[in-house]
């Protein structure tokens, strides 16, 4: 048994392969069709045989003598009975015919054409560029060329016949060639000039003897050459008829060989690695048998792969061929046979030819050869070697748990139990390794393999693991169990970008799903509606330090696509802090230590004041300001439309919504993740989650239908602001059927009272929803909601108390349905804002029968639409990535591919990181304000000012778990 | 770099405040921009000077991109993620409501894959000096732009009985369209002679009535020379078939103008004509841009479109570095090339790259023949071998030996980071 030594590939050459040297490397010759013989034992020299590989655990290999799995397979070969045709290079073996000669073989260029064109190809090749192109002008020159410019035969065009027949096409004179010349001289019979020609007439315009012409007509002299031409000429036809010549396989062979090894480099093959001759088959490669097993079904009858099908084909065929030839078969059958074995081989080779019909299973399916094997989506190269499956990893469904930090993923007991890390045994950890491997392999801290120094792998059982504890040693490997504070990786799919694929920190927990903070899923883009997710455990040291260093959550909070946060406070947490900071609440002792008591802060700062018990207070953006840092300096402008202002870490003024502490770009916790650091911001966001969610808690928000509802009197305001549309509408219809409708400019009449109403509907629906707007209470929950930016619009809010508004289908009202009307309940050529989908009821107040049906076709429009979308849009980012992947930043800042090509001299003109500046900074760099506060000196501390200058903490990649880490692994014990 | 003494061009910048400021690692740039600063502000001390370098330096060293940070692939995803948010309809365009212009994610595609023509062929054209602010000069750009068909001059009327087509023109539109003539003859008999030409056949002319029939009696001939008298461009350029004028404010000089959106492009001829401010004119098809104006000319039209159609969708947030490095990807050879198969991912160097693309088999069958050799350089490749990819911390080589000093100085090859 011998054992290969791992080896870096370096490169890959591609090329043809000469039948001699596939016959050397042949393991055996094939040549019974058939597979198993009755004892169900492979036949020799079958396409089962066992020098081709195994697969029936057991067997052992004839060729290398390994068991099924470690065998990869040995080709063998097929001796064709006759040469065959490569389907894959049928159009290039048509471009040799046309641009070599047929007797010598030569390329049909003088000797300075052929060198303009390989100087040519030379350059391309060094630019990079397509050579294809200087190949096809090449061919298209030689063709030209009616006589060979080396030997000076004859050329003939070839027609190819596809797929796989050529036929040499000559023109040689009509077999009715007497006839034709007689028709025409006889006189027109549509024109009264034309007298016809007499032979006189004739023999005296070609220059013949009349004689001659006499005995053409006669049909007893065959005109040829000049004589043929000067007839042709003479009546103006056409004499000649096309012969073809079809070309066996063989002959083109046999063409091919004489073709030297410079005229194919002129061509731009290379004649070392492939020699034209061997695009023509004389020898078929049996895959091995590793690459077409067969399966045994339950019924014990085995059923083979469909490319074994399509080999015993070609043998079958191969062989009733040698039998017929050998027989003396008269030609036609001999060719029907070639052309059959030709299909046989096209098909086994690629089975999608247009124009062949595809060879079929059986049952009627199409069999799936070669190249099927090789193209799309879930072929070879995209299915098999560009996406790989792994081990160690999971999926199971997603749920919130808003106790975790963002940095970490709850993992269910039994995926912890499953997936497992390598260990290795030292002196420091041998204590700890046992008690995993005493644990067993279903106890969670346990172990399911160990390894010893001599690589026998054992599987820990909870009969043996006692025993295997104590042999446990020193250079021993135990495979233990997931626990905390481990790092693993967890995805999403569709991984858009790659904030979907992060690293989060173990948190082995009960129950089956796994569990994440709600911070995170704006990079994930994920809910709880049944999402599921991936995760993967790292198996190596390296990559485990990767991950930590550069994937960890808290390392992909600012985005970089706009460089800004997309980590931060979502939905509920923000109407949390909407509603503690908004009209600044106040809070006795308790209150405020219970919002405060899933944060690190377990002092409360000065009281605000006190309230009329006499009970001290505190604000609520006090509370706030004691998760900020204490020199944080900030004003901004918030969602609300108030001033926020922080001066010295405490909010002074201002409401706490989206625009200060939400995902995709909240001021504070972009500024935290920028100038502070990253474990800063994850602290502030944890914090402001478990704040917020108190807070919530303790106002209480929830929604019902009477949120949404507007007195009597507002309905009636929208009643009549949807009326006055209505009558502003008829007139304007009342106009356009008077033809008085001026046109606006580059659109027609039709079009303008189109957009005229259709503005006017929109206006309507805007005024509805202000009067709704401006009925809704300030503390409303839905309000509230969407004022703060935690979830809907005002526009979904005026639509569900207000009025739905106008439909549209393709940007325009509804128009479609029956003729002239959209639906039989109305008349025809109804333009009303009614018959063409305006929907004047609320949400709440419910449709009508007709708005709900034209209500239907709006939402249809966009579900179409969204999934059109995708697709669409999946395929633009695979183009995107795939033409972008290989560009990396330099040491020296510019941007190369990987075979060093410059791409930009600088990234994006300034060498500006993305993810550090946000997109709509004008300068990424203000050197204005930098002086200006260094100037004015306002920093409170000695620390702000480090800071400011450059001074950071160094960054940490400490596990969130360090401590409760080690605290477990003291607790380690058995549970038995 | 260039030694130059700023302490000759700033009153308060003095030797030491030089010398701390050029011992920052800042680009010339941003040096140049805190002497500036220091010299605004007037009497900086040298320890303030010195810590507005610092700051500076911290600032500008905290937003470098990495190196052998994987930038093509963060900004494929950058414009990749949002094509999810954007529409699939064509609408108006933002300004002009007039000119249907595809927009959304079909834009975005078309872009990328450098179509043409585009979907919608537009120009927007600026207009120079006096012609940007005189109303009546504008116009004589737009007859000049605009595409002038037969109907727009007049009424035509096919007399079955006499064999000839009337051409009756007004006489306003012809002095409106060509303002430089004072005599409507001529420019009828201008417009006789265009037809002429163009259809090969005598024309009678009297006055501003135009009459013409084929050489021998025939209904077919007759109703085809109709048609083709229709096709007939009489002024302007052909592609264009509208012109919408508005007025609207120049941001560099605040002052209004008169800007012309045309449907249809043919930049090279808008260029040409008397008026149009080529400085600032453009067209949204990228390859007339680049065959007007050069290959940094088509580099920029690129971002600006992308950037624009984004915008439109409210996607402006993309980092417009991103957008730059597809733009300078398109545009790396010096031609346009495409984002797919017939453009960078079919010209890779790789042929497993090109393989594991699109149109597998080809791919593989071609590199047979011409006896391609695959290096293994690129990411994909190395992904099909299961070979770490040399991006990223895939590029760092990690050398283990012992901290002898000069062994460590002499091993020490200053090697590219790219092989």
């Amino acid at each position: 048994m011998s054992i290969q030594t791992p080896k870096e590939i370096g490169s890959i050459q591609f090329g043809l392969m000469d039948p001699e040297t596939y016959r050397d490397m042949s393991a055996t010759k094939v040549i019974t069709a058939d597979t198993y013989d009755d004892d169900g034992y492979p036949i020799d020299m079958g396409l089962m045989d066992p020098r081709l590989g195994v697969i029936d655990p057991g067997l052992q290999c004839r060729t290398c003598g390994q068991h099924s799995g470690s065998c990869n397979g040995h080709f063998g070969h097929i001796e064709l009975a006759a040469p065959v045709i490569h389907v894959g290079f049928t159009k290039l073996i048509r471009r040799l015919l046309r641009s070599t000669c047929r007797e010598c073989g030569r390329l049909s260029l003088t000797q300075e054409e052929a060198d303009e064109y390989r100087d040519k190809l030379g350059r391309t090749k060094e630019l990079g560029d397509d050579w294809s192109d200087v190949m096809k002008s090449a061919v298209r020159q030689a063709r030209k060329a009616h006589r060979c410019p080396h030997c000076g035969s004859p050329q003939h065009d070839i027609k190819h016949e596809k797929p796989t027949t050529y036929y040499e096409v000559q023109n040689v004179l009509a077999g009715d060639y007497s006839e034709r010349i007689a028709e025409a001289m006889q006189p027109d019979p549509d024109d009264e000039d034309d007298e016809g020609v007499d032979p006189v007439t004739l023999a005296n315009e070609t220059g013949l003897d009349a004689e001659r012409v006499n005995q053409v007509l006669a049909g007893e002299f065959r005109p040829v050459g000049d004589d043929r031409k000067a007839l042709e000429k003479a009546l103006d036809l056409d004499l000649t008829e096309e012969d073809m010549n079809k070309l066996m396989p063989s002959d083109i062979r046999d063409w091919f060989e004489d073709i030297p090894d410079e005229d194919l480099i002129t061509l731009g093959i290379d004649p070392d690695r492939s020699r034209p001759e061997w695009m023509i088959l004389t020898v078929l490669p049996v895959p091995p048998v590793t690459a077409r097993p067969s399966i045994t079904l339950d019924n014990g009858q085995r059923s083979e792969d469909d490319l074994t099908h399509k080999l015993v084909d070609i043998i079958r065929i191969n062989q009733r061929f040698m039998e017929n030839r050998e027989a003396g078969a008269p030609q036609l059958i001999i060719e029907d046979l070639w052309e059959l074995l030709q299909y046989h081989v096209t098909t086994f080779i690629d089975n999608e030819i247009s124009g062949t019909p595809p060879a079929r299973h059986r049952s009627g399916r199409p069999l799936k050869t070669l190249s099927q094997r090789l193209k799309g989506k879930e072929g070879r190269f995209r299915g098999s070697l560009s996406g790989k499956r792994v081990n160690f990893s999971a999926r199971t469904v997603i749920s919130p748990d808003p106790t975790l930090s963002l940095n970490e993923v709850g993992v269910p007991d039994r995926v912890a139990s499953e997936m497992t890390q390598t260990m290795n045994v030292t002196e420091r950890n041998i204590d700890e390794a046992r008690q995993y491997v005493r644990n067993g392999p279903e106890s969670h801290p346990g172990a399911n393999y160990v390894r010893r120094p001599d690589g026998r792998r054992l599987k820990v059982t909870e009969k043996n693991c006692e025993e295997l504890a104590e042999k446990v040693e020193l250079g021993w490997e135990v495979n233990r169990h997931l626990v905390d504070g481990d790092i693993v990786i967890f995805n999403r799919q569709p991984s858009l970008h790659r904030m979907s694929i992060m690293a989060h920190e173990v948190v082995v927990m009960p129950y089956k799903t796994f569990r994440l903070n709600t911070v995170v899923c704006p990079p994930y883009n994920a809910d709880f509606d049944g999402d599921e997710m991936n995760m993967h455990a790292l198996q190596n040291e390296e990559a485990r330090a990767e991950a930590r260093v550069l994937m960890r959550v808290q390392e992909q909070i600012l985005s970089p696509r706009f460089g800004e946060n997309i980590i931060g406070a979502i939905q509920d947490h923000i109407s949390g802090t909407y509603l503690l900071t908004h009209d600044n609440p106040e809070f006795v002792e308790t209150q405020a230590l219970d919002l405060l008591r899933a944060t690190r802060v377990d002092t409360l700062p000065e009281p605000a004041g006190e309230n009329e018990d006499g009970q001290s207070y505190w604000t609520g953006q006090q509370i706030f300001s004691e998760l900020l840092p204490d020199d944080l300096n900030m004003e901004f402008t918030s969602k609300v439309g108030d001033t926020v202002t922080i001066e010295d870490g405490q909010l002074t003024q201002g409401t706490i919504d989206e625009d200060a502490v939400g995902a995709f770009g909240g001021e504070i916790v972009d500024a935290l993740a920028k100038d502070y650091s990253k474990t800063r911001s994850r602290i502030f966001i944890n914090e402001i989650a478990s704040l917020a969610m108190r807070a919530i808690m303790h106002f209480g928000l929830s929604i019902g239908i009477d949120d949404e509802s507007i007195p009597d009197e507002a309905t009636a305001q929208v009643d009549e602001a949807i009326d006055a549309a209505y009558d502003k509408i008829q007139e304007l219809i009342e106009i356009y059927e008077a033809g008085e409708l001026e046109s606006l400019p580059g659109r027609s009449v039709d079009e303008t009272l189109e957009m005229k109403i259709m503005q006017r509907l929109g206006k309507a629906r805007d005024s509805a929803g202000e009067i709704a707007e401006d009925h809704f209470e300030e503390d409303n929950p839905a309000v509230v909601m969407s004022k703060s930016g935690a979830r809907a619009s005002m526009l979904n809010l005026t639509q569900m108390a207000g009025c739905v508004g106008q439909q549209a289908v393709r940007g325009e009202r509804i128009n479609r349905g029956y003729e002239g009307r959209t639906l039989s309940h109305y008349q025809k050529g109804d333009l009303s804002a009614e018959a063409h989908g305006f929907v004047e009821n609320s949400y709440r107040a419910g449709l009508t029968p007709r708005e709900f049906f034209f209500h239907a076709m709006g939402g249809r429009e966009g579900l179409v639409d969204t999934a059109v979308r995708t697709s669409k849009s999946g395929y633009l980012q695979r183009r995107l990535i795939n033409a972008l992947s290989e560009l990396e930043a330099q040491y020296d800042g510019s941007v190369r591919d990987t075979s060093g090509t410059i791409v930009q001299f600088e990234f994006g003109e300034d060498g500006t990181s993305p993810v550090k500046v946000s997109s709509d900074d004008e300068t990424p760099i203000d050197v204005e304000n930098i002086a200006d506060r260094i100037l004015t000196s306002e920093f409170s501390s000695a620390e702000e000012k480090e800071r400011f200058l450059g001074e950071r903490e160094p960054p940490t990649n400490l596990s969130e778990h360090a401590e409760p880490r080690v605290d477990a692994r003291a607790g380690v014990e058995s549970d038995d | 770099m260039t030694e130059h003494d700023a302490t000759a061009d700033y009153e308060f910048v003095d030797d030491a405040i030089v010398d701390v400021v050029e011992s920052k690692e800042l680009s010339r740039r941003l040096k140049d921009r805190i002497y500036q600063t220091i010299e605004e502000r007037e009497g900086v001390s040298f320890e303030q000077a010195g810590e507005i370098a610092q700051a500076v330096e911290a600032r500008y060293l905290d937003t470098r991109v990495d190196p052998l940070d994987p930038v093509g692939t963060v900004s494929a995803q950058s414009i990749g993620e949002p094509g999810t948010q954007m529409t699939m309809n064509t609408f108006h365009y933002a300004g002009v409501a007039e000119i249907d212009v595809t927009q959304g994610l079909p834009r975005l595609i078309e872009l990328v894959d450098a179509r043409k023509p585009p979907d919608t062929p537009m120009m927007t054209v600026y207009l120079e000096d006096e012609y940007a602010n005189n109303r009546e000069l504008a116009h004589q750009v737009v007859w000049n732009i605009e595409s002038t068909k037969i109907l727009a001059l007049g009424d035509i009327s096919t007399n079955v009985a006499d064999m000839v087509v009337q051409i009756n023109l007004n006489d306003e539109t012809l002095l409106e369209r060509w303002p430089t003539y004072d005599d409507e003859g001529v420019v009828a008999s201008e417009i006789a002679e265009t037809i002429e030409d163009a259809l090969g056949i005598k024309t009678r002319r009297e006055g501003t009535l135009i009459e013409f029939g084929p050489e021998s009696p025939s209904y077919r001939r007759l109703l085809q020379l109709v048609e083709e008298l229709r096709d007939i461009v009489f002024k302007g350029i052909e592609e264009v078939s509208r012109v919408v004028i508005r007025k609207e404010n120049n941001e560099d000089t605040d002052e209004e103008e008169f800007v012309l959106y045309t449907e249809g492009s043919a930049f090279g001829d808008a260029l040409a004509i008397e008026g149009v401010d080529a400085s600032r004119s453009t067209s949204n098809n990228i390859h007339e841009v680049h065959k007007q104006l050069g290959i940094e000319a088509a580099r920029e039209a690129i971002i600006d479109e992308t950037m624009n159609t984004l915008r439109e969708q409210g996607l402006d947030d993309v980092n417009i570095r991103h957008l730059m490095l597809v733009a300078d990807i398109m545009t790396n050879d010096g031609t346009i090339e495409s984002i797919g198969r017939h453009g960078i991912s079919g010209s890779k160097d790789s042929v497993l790259a090109r393989a594991a693309f699109e149109v597998t088999v080809n791919h593989l069958l071609d590199a047979a023949i011409h006896g391609e050799e695959d290096d293994l350089d690129g990411v994909i490749e190395n992904v099909i071998v299961g070979k770490p990819i040399a991006i990223g911390t895939g590029d760092v080589d990690l050398r283990m030996g012992s901290l002898d000093v000069e062994d460590a100085d002499a091993n020490a090859a200053p090697e590219p980071s790219d092989d």
